[in-house]
């Protein structure tokens, strides 16, 4: 569980743990191109890393087919003596290295199965579990640790088979008090993430121009935990909560829900799909049993 | 937790008032039982060295883990989900008792409030009620309510203790209330037992089985000894009875009852039930809420039937009776039903194991080093689906707390495989 960060650890000392979405089946749609992307990024994490000494950088990379870590600034103390890419920094040379090998590796596993065109998700439920795993060993570690929070930097659209996966992984964090910020930028919203930071009290934002990703990125996610509640930061607003029937996968308003495994549907049926249980006294509506209930007692 | 019973100088001020009559302090009393001799051990060449834990602790786990899965195997579980639990307090003279420290009634409180907050926490659809036994009569403390809230003040509003304890006008009480709510509910109570006997008006062994025949699943956790009435009730009623040996062992068994019970499939009829997944009203908009009967602007939630304005969920909307929830409540359950499989641990060969060499260098899921002393393969555990390793502690966290495994996770599934299958 979660401990208070020491008086010797100061306040403001975050772990930033960044989930990117290399996600190739976004990345050729859009008109920002994926490098334009990833320089906004490392602009973004020099900020981080440059607004106190003890700040730490971890970076997981969400691909279509697999997950893996990226960069964990903790490894590199010293920079690496030569980089082979002229004009960038040596402090990155092994993160783009290893970028590069986790895409090509990702395409190959993509290429070797067959995918569906019409929903392109990433697999946003793995990297978000190994991103608490590492929290959790961080927690392990004693006293002295910097706070944590994730960031997810995510442009896919929801996948709705690893919906209960990403539920699990955003109460587990609510439990670690970890908080989950959450920038879209995609095209359609991303009902996931805006639950992930409402659950979890991070900040959702997701910008309308790419070009400025960088400014929206220093000013709204780089603050640290201590330092949020002095900063105007946006607001949730409009979170959509209703739950989508299990049959035609509508959201609904009011639906019906089987007693046993919870499932939710929109229209009455004699037995339950995804456990089978029969149901009885189908004219036997929850609320009217309910309501009589409610009348015995008016006064509490 | 406690925070609000703490002095400003960190000591509990019940613990003061008492420990300045008996003449040993409060510094003192925490060394009564401390043995820490006992926690060291020799290690080979005669040096001292504290018990490594995490193996133990892990190796407890593991175990622990195995006896859940012996009893989940083949069949296909099914939990209790929607539950209406009542909490019952023995609050006769046997709860003055100090054997518990500061009495037992203290730490039965302090044990029901975080109890009743894990309750909510694991089953955010189901309900509890509080009574207690006082002079031989059952109170009914609260009603069947599902916000925590409410049951922690009135708990704590009244902690007196006074006369004779009554089983059977408890279970009776309770009996009378559980009768009441719908079929789908699982009806459950947790007896919190204190005295070494009970002063009855009836025959308790009918009351047990009225109790029986209603599906009430009665579980008791004693504080003194075992009783021969308590361990019948519970078995008559398929129920658990456990003695707690002190405060820690206590917390323990209380909180093994907050996550659902194996469901009895004949114990409640399924049913489909009716709620509605409210909208967050919007910034600034202003109306009368239905809970507290004033004007409040901005946060809250419109029933979708009646449009009458609530301010928590989950709730049941006092006009139309809807029960009103939000898709998180119902998620929370959601890792009940689809668990998943323990890890297999990894036998530590010589070092000729090639693959596990490869593999095995780093844990998947935090990276930590899997090589114990000397660069040889340590303690580790395997996915039998995704085939990666884990560390021993993020084993443990993956199947208490997470429920995903990271590797499955990462691992593209077909996009056939339907919405609830992991």
């Amino acid at each position: 569980m979660a401990t208070v960060a020491s008086k010797l650890y100061s306040d403001d000392v975050s772990l930033l743990v960044l989930l990117l979405d290399t996600n190739p089946l976004f990345w050729s749609n859009t008109s920002t191109t994926f490098s334009q992307f990833l320089s906004h990024v490392l602009a973004f994490l020099n900020a981080v890393l440059g607004l106190n000494q003890l700040n730490q950088v971890v970076v997981i990379a969400t691909g279509y087919c697999s997950c893996d870590y990226i960069y964990d600034s903790s490894l590199t103390l010293s920079g690496n003596s030569e980089s082979g890419r002229t004009g960038m920094p040596a402090l990155f040379a092994s993160f783009l290295e290893k970028l590069e090998d986790f895409i090509v590796k990702d395409e190959e596993l993509i290429k070797e199965q067959e995918h569906d065109e019409r929903i392109a998700s990433s697999l946003l439920s793995g990297s978000l579990s190994m991103a608490l795993c590492y929290i959790q060993r961080v927690f392990r570690s004693g006293h002295l640790h910097p706070q944590p929070r994730i960031l997810c930097l995510q442009g896919s659209p929801d996948g709705p088979e690893q919906y209960v996966a990403v539920m699990n992984s955003i109460f587990s964090a609510q439990r670690l008090m970890v908080p989950i910020d959450s920038c879209y930028i995609g095209t359609q919203n991303s009902a996931f993430l805006q639950q992930a930071s409402y659950i979890t009290g991070g900040v959702h934002h997701a910008p309308k121009q790419l070009d400025g990703l960088f400014q929206f990125l220093t000013t709204i996610f780089a603050t640290d935990l201590h330092t949020r509640s002095f900063v105007q930061l946006p607001k949730p607003v409009g979170v959509d909560f209703r739950a989508s029937c299990f049959c035609h996968k509508k959201t609904i308003d009011m639906g019906y829900v089987c007693s046993v495994c919870l499932s939710i549907f929109c229209e009455h049926h004699k037995k339950c799909s995804t456990c089978g249980s029969v149901f009885g006294q189908s004219k036997l509506d929850g609320a009217s049993t309910v309501s009589e209930k409610k009348r015995k007692a008016p006064d509490s | 937790m406690s925070n609000q019973r703490k002095r400003p100088n960190g000591e509990r001020e019940e613990d003061d008032e008492e420990d300045d009559a008996e003449g040993i302090g409060q510094w003192e009393r925490a060394y009564v039982d401390d043995r820490s001799w006992e926690a060291l051990q020799e290690d080979e060449s005669g040096l001292l060295r504290p018990i490594d834990t995490s193996a133990i602790y892990h190796a407890q786990y593991r175990r622990r883990l195995r006896m859940l899965s012996a009893a989940a195997a083949g069949t296909r579980i099914q939990k209790g989900l929607i539950r209406y639990l009542y909490i019952v307090i023995d609050f006769s003279r046997a709860a003055a008792e100090t054997d518990f420290r500061p009495s037992r009634m203290a730490i039965m409180a302090k044990h029901v409030e975080a109890f009743i907050r894990e309750f909510f926490d694991q089953n955010p659809l189901s309900q509890i009620g509080l009574v207690s036994i006082k002079n031989g009569i059952a109170h009914t403390l609260t009603d069947l309510g599902g916000s925590p809230e409410s049951h922690i003040q009135a708990l704590m509003g009244k902690l007196e203790a006074a006369g004779d304890s009554s089983l059977q006008n408890a279970l009776e009480l309770v009996h009378e209330h559980l009768n009441q709510i719908p079929s789908y509910g699982h009806r459950e109570v947790l007896i919190l037992y204190s005295a070494l006997s009970t002063s009855d008006p009836g025959d308790i062994m009918e009351t047990i089985q009225k109790c029986k025949k209603s599906r009430l699943r009665c579980s008791v956790i004693g504080l003194s000894a075992e009783m021969f009435i308590c361990k019948h009730l519970c078995q008559e009623t398929g129920g658990l009875y456990s003695v707690a040996v002190d405060e820690v062992h206590l917390k323990d068994l209380l909180l093994e009852h907050a996550p659902p019970p194996p469901a009895i499939a004949e114990f409640a009829i399924s049913n489909l039930i009716k709620m509605g997944f409210p909208q967050r009203a919007a910034e600034g908009s202003m109306a009368i809420c239905s809970c507290h009967k004033e004007v409040k602007i901005g946060a809250g939630y419109t029933c979708p039937r009646c449009k009458a304005r609530v301010c928590e969920l989950p709730t049941e909307c006092t006009i139309c009776g809807l029960t009103l929830v939000s898709s998180p409540h119902l998620a929370r359950s959601y890792h009940h039903l689809f668990p998943i499989a323990p890890f297999d641990e990894v036998p530590t060969l010589s070092s000729s194991n090639d693959p596990r060499r490869k593999l095995g260098k780093s844990c998947f899921g935090c990276q930590q080093s899997l090589l114990g002393a000397g660069n040889k393969p340590g303690p580790c555990v395997t996915c039998r689906k995704c085939k990666h390793y884990f560390c021993l502690d993020c084993d443990i966290y993956i199947h208490e707390s997470l429920h995903n495994c990271p590797g499955c996770e990462s691992t593209h599934r077909p996009k056939s495989v339907s919405l609830l299958e992991e």
